[in-house]
């Protein structure tokens, strides 16, 4: 029996990451990621079992209902098949085992998945490539293109990697201790950069006029005074650049915007931020909430507010 | 529309509609999706520009556990081929057609998610199908299965690319043209506001007592308009790591007496 272990190779693990990158694509609301699981499995059950009835028995193993973020499935998919190959080599592994530990996983690391990948990495590579996408710049789609798979990638063989390497005992560690930590810390860093991100990307302006005042001579740019030719283009610039914008007219405009940006700037966004996270709280559909703040924006252009 | 744009037109589609499902190498990323599509018609410049502000508002949408999101992958890929017909059309302006486009992208972001939802319940009996194969040993028939359920959800999206592309470039302009400024300027006041429910989206899925200090400091950092976003990615990683290392200590002192060496104590917890 020890003489002719069956053990997958990396070129065999290597393939079932490959595929496993299509882990949600018969994604179905009955059994949600089994069809992409066990198609991710097939390199390595023609590996490990010879007779039909065995492949069999294993395909439909791992046709169980199965579902959890798509990235932190690869630590998950490398316990199984150091549990298959243990299996494969005469150990007494039980179905009900193999799926415990898929089910035990998925959960927790559901958990872990979500805020980092989808609420932490992808707003802030998604933000950082669109602010220079904003520009016209195609840094910022290659930037978030190439930054994401290269993470992804990276991710997705050494953790999967790592699940065949310590097997089962990787449960664990699950509950407590590191990925507890790595989710808040995640969080953190999630929420730190949403806040940033509604103070520079929300945009809400109120246009209404607060206040016209007439400025005292000499806190304005006196057009009429300036010398002739590029002396005076010197002059005006010059002044401008002691005076500031206000100086280039003879009454001082102040907008509502203008007053609230000197109390915080963007606080109407964060207004219009917690707001949100309250309609959304009361189950309040967000297609509903944009479609009305799209309204919001008609009626207010109409009445000349924003 | 030259043929051969039409054809390239359909393989992104495809990639997204694909993407849209398996979320992997992020086709479906307005960032992505729609700079391609002005790459192959022409527009780089602009398909760049619409994709940075769709990728702005689509930021939250995420698919998590069973709940479907907004589409990205309707909303990016239709809207750019919208853009790209006002902008063959002739007289529309960039802007214009760019910020029309990102209002459509919302109402075609619904019509997605009802479509995946169609491809996600017609991917029940395929599944079954995949039983059948596995009751069999059929290792080709469940990779054939497999395979066909995601060129179905690629379908998705190629199917109404290929149709939009035949509309004419002349309707657009001229329905654009149309617009009284009133519409067309609130539809770009609202744009500037949907943001903030992609952005509620996150909060609402990692808001804790613990974190919302959090929010607030880079709300607050963020009107430093001199912190680049790396730099206040920088600030909310140290941020991050100082608070773990913080509260570790508080436990551990919370015990026991500690060893009254603080920053021992936190080289030791990295280790």
């Amino acid at each position: 029996m020890a003489e002719n272990k069956v053990q997958l190779s990396k070129s065999d693990r290597m393939s079932v990451c490959m595929r496993h990158q299509f882990l949600q694509g018969s994604w179905n609301y009955e059994r949600m990621q089994n069809g992409g699981w066990c198609f991710a499995m097939i390199p390595a059950i023609k590996k490990l079992y010879s007779n039909k009835e065995d492949q069999i028995a294993a395909l439909k193993r791992h046709m169980e209902f199965y579902n959890t973020h798509p990235y932190v499935s690869a630590p998950v998919i490398g316990v199984t098949l150091a549990l298959e190959e243990d299996r494969a080599n005469g150990a007494q592994v039980e179905d009900a085992a193999i799926q415990g530990v898929k089910v035990g996983m998925m959960g927790p690391l559901a958990g872990v998945g979500d805020p980092v990948f989808w609420f932490t990495l992808r707003p802030i590579l998604g933000a950082l490539g669109a602010s220079l996408a904003l520009g016209g710049s195609i840094m910022g789609p290659l930037l978030f293109f190439f930054a994401w798979n290269i993470i992804r990638i990276a991710f997705l063989w050494y953790t999967q990697e790592f699940g065949y390497k310590v097997g089962t005992s990787i449960t664990k560690d699950l509950s407590g201790g590191l990925m507890g930590k790595i989710t808040e810390g995640a969080s953190i860093l999630g929420m730190f950069i949403i806040g940033a991100l509604v103070q520079r990307w929300v945009s809400i302006s109120f246009t209404p006029v607060v206040s016209t005042v007439q400025q005292s001579p000499g806190a304005y740019i006196d057009w009429a005074s300036l010398p002739a030719g590029t002396e005076g283009i010197h002059q005006a610039l010059s002044q401008f650049a002691a005076l500031g914008p206000t100086g280039l007219e003879v009454a001082k405009v102040t907008t509502l915007q203008a007053n609230l940006d000197q109390l915080i700037p963007g606080l109407a966004a964060v207004g219009l931020t917690l707001l949100c996270c309250q309609l959304l709280k009361k189950k309040v559909s967000p297609i509903v909430i944009i479609i009305a703040l799209f309204a919001v924006g008609i009626i207010a252009r109409l009445a000349g507010i924003m | 529309m030259s043929a051969l744009s039409i054809v390239l037109i359909a393989i992104i589609a495809l990639l997204a509609g694909m993407e849209g499902i398996l979320d992997e190498f992020q086709f479906h990323q307005p960032l992505v999706a729609c700079t391609l599509i002005g790459l192959v018609t022409g527009h780089l410049q602009e398909g760049v520009m619409l994709g940075g502000s769709l990728q702005m508002i689509a930021l939250g949408w995420a698919n998590v556990g069973a709940a479907v999101a907004p589409d990205a992958a309707l909303a990016s890929v239709a809207s750019a081929i919208i853009m790209v017909l006002a902008l063959d059309g002739g007289t529309a302006d960039s802007q214009t057609a760019i910020t029309t486009s990102i209002a459509l992208a919302v109402p075609l972001s619904v019509a997605g998610l009802f479509l995946t939802m169609i491809c996600r319940t017609l991917a029940i009996p395929l599944v079954h199908a995949m039983d059948a194969a596995a009751e069999k040993g059929n290792f080709k028939g469940i990779e054939m299965w497999q395979i066909l359920a995601i060129l179905m959800q690629g379908a998705r999206i190629a199917i109404p690319a290929v149709a939009l592309c035949f509309v004419s470039p002349e309707i657009v302009t001229d329905a654009l043209n149309m617009m009284p400024e009133w519409l067309s300027g609130g539809m770009a006041v609202g744009g500037g506001m949907v943001a903030a429910v992609g952005y509620a989206m996150v909060i609402n899925m990692m808001a804790t007592k613990e974190v919302w200090p959090f929010f607030a400091l880079g709300f607050v950092f963020a009107a430093i308009s001199e912190l680049t976003l790396i730099a206040l990615g920088v600030i909310g990683v140290s941020l991050a790591l100082l608070y773990l290392g913080l509260k570790d200590l508080a436990k551990n002192s919370g015990g026991s007496a500690g060893t009254g060496d603080p920053l021992g104590d936190i080289l030791n917890d990295y280790e």
